[in-house]
């Protein structure tokens, strides 16, 4: 890693990108907010929010070429970190009130309602991390903070010969879900990074040490 | 795993000042939301609160501007209440860096504006204020103000919640009216009775005063205590409180790195 890492949050229209923005520069990243394609392309790393509706979160990226940029991306090995819709996105489809919507289909499986008494999964939650985690590094049993009532619940990926598996870390509300992936250049989390205190920007500078 | 239940300051807010006098770790009336929505995030808070009671339409872009710079700096969600009326209005908050918005007045007034908010946000942006008086009139014992509990409404507290819940609400935050202001304890009955009809996460309000008022919050059904006073008058420390409540066996959030 060179100085500071170039990181363009893509500006597609989703809510509250301003704490993004403020918090990988707090981690230590020269930060643009654009989805000026040039920009979207070049930057050492991509960050994708997303808040709201799968739908809605879709369709704004699709507006912006958002898929096929972030697809040419990742075939040149540039590093993408997703974060809540922005993760779930990633996925083959979303299940919300029974409208299904597909997703980018980078890894396979289907965001759907968690089921839990109380939703949505609101708060400072802990995750299991595996110990070759380097989002995680030097992170340890501590809190992250989630809001969703959406989420995978299976990871249904097979195994590849040849290919590394992506490493899943798993939160829990009412029963298992997949709080962060990490896939060579691609990683995603289903927490707010940028909204979890010292720990969250923690996670975000180890990322930008990836790019 | 658990989620922490989160301990929540509430600061008023008003043409870029805190209003009520704030006394921080020895500092006496710091003023500055930024600067003290800073500190207790240092603290250990898990969100802040900001209400907004500025009585004109100019001072709202102060607000924003508060807002803008508290985001900024604190890693930690921001929610905003006090004086919202559209949807616009939301959507200008949640552009200065606001996490969630408070309703309470105007969803009252016109309860589509909660379907309107979370259709074009998300449910998790709208927080449901609801400022709760006893009332014997009331088929549940409990009506809604408005106007910080100064203009009774005659609506029934439970039969609201459920309406608004069902419009798209995604979090409660439980005012008891009568209880604000006692330090007695928060209303655990009220508690209790929001919690039955809510699948929805509860934040309890008002009467906070010692440290053993918090955890009988949690176990009558809160999943976030908010406190304004005992905070900022020095009486307890956010910390104090996260001792008292995982003595008291509930979860909550420490971060190991300090």
């Amino acid at each position: 890693m060179t100085a500071r890492p170039r990181v363009t949050v893509f500006d597609y229209g989703s809510g509250n990108v301003h704490s993004a923005v403020k918090a990988l520069e707090a981690a230590g990243a020269d930060v643009r907010l654009t989805a000026d394609r040039a920009a979207v392309m070049e930057a050492d790393g991509l960050y994708v929010p997303g808040v709201g509706a799968f739908a809605s979160v879709m369709s704004g990226l699709e507006a912006e070429r958002g898929p096929e940029l972030i697809g040419r991306r990742l075939a040149g090995g540039r590093p993408v970190l997703g974060v809540c819709v922005g993760l779930q996105v990633l996925f083959d489809r979303g299940v919300e009130g029974g409208v299904t919507t597909e997703g980018m289909g980078e890894w396979p499986g289907t965001v759907e309602r968690l089921d839990a008494p109380v939703l949505p999964h609101m708060g400072w939650d802990l995750v299991r991390a595996p110990e070759a985690s380097r989002l995680f590094a030097g992170i340890r049993d501590e809190r992250f903070y989630f809001v969703h009532s959406y989420g995978v619940r299976e990871w249904t990926m097979e195994p590849h010969a040849r290919l590394a598996a992506p490493m899943v870390t798993w939160g829990e509300h009412g029963g298992p879900f997949v709080a962060a992936v990490e896939n060579g250049p691609l990683a995603a989390t289903q927490f707010h990074p940028e909204k979890s205190g010292a720990a969250g920007l923690r996670l975000l500078t180890n990322w930008l040490e990836t790019l | 795993m658990a989620l922490a239940t989160r301990v929540i300051p509430c600061l008023d807010v008003a043409a870029g000042r805190v209003v009520k006098g704030v006394r921080f770790q020895g500092l006496e009336d710091a003023g500055d939301p930024v600067e003290l929505a800073a500190r207790y995030a240092e603290a250990g808070a898990d969100e802040i609160t900001f209400l907004d009671v500025t009585a004109t339409v100019e001072a709202r872009g102060t607000l924003l501007d508060t807002v803008r710079r508290t985001a900024e700096q604190v890693f930690v969600p921001l929610t905003v209440g006090g004086g919202v009326r559209s949807v616009d209005d939301v959507d200008r908050l949640l552009q200065s860096g606001a996490d969630k918005i408070g309703v309470n007045s105007a969803a009252i007034a016109r309860p589509d504006l909660i379907a309107e908010i979370a259709g074009r946000f998300g449910a998790q942006v709208c927080v449901l204020s609801l400022d709760v008086l006893h009332d014997p009139r009331s088929p549940s014992g409990w009506s809604v103000t408005t106007h910080g509990g100064r203009t009774s409404t005659g609506i029934d507290a439970i039969e609201w919640t459920t309406t608004a819940i069902g419009l798209g609400a995604g979090e409660l935050l439980l005012n008891s009216i009568d209880a604000d202001g006692t330090k007695a304890g928060y209303d655990l009955r009220l508690i209790e009775a929001v919690r039955e009809v809510s699948g929805v996460p509860l934040i309890a309000s008002g009467g906070a005063g010692g440290l053993e008022h918090f955890a009988p919050a949690v176990a009558a059904g809160a999943d976030a205590v908010l406190a304004a006073s005992v905070f900022h008058r020095g009486l307890l420390t956010i910390g104090q409180v996260k001792a008292a409540l995982a003595d008291a066996g509930v979860t909550v959030r420490r971060e190991t790195g300090r």
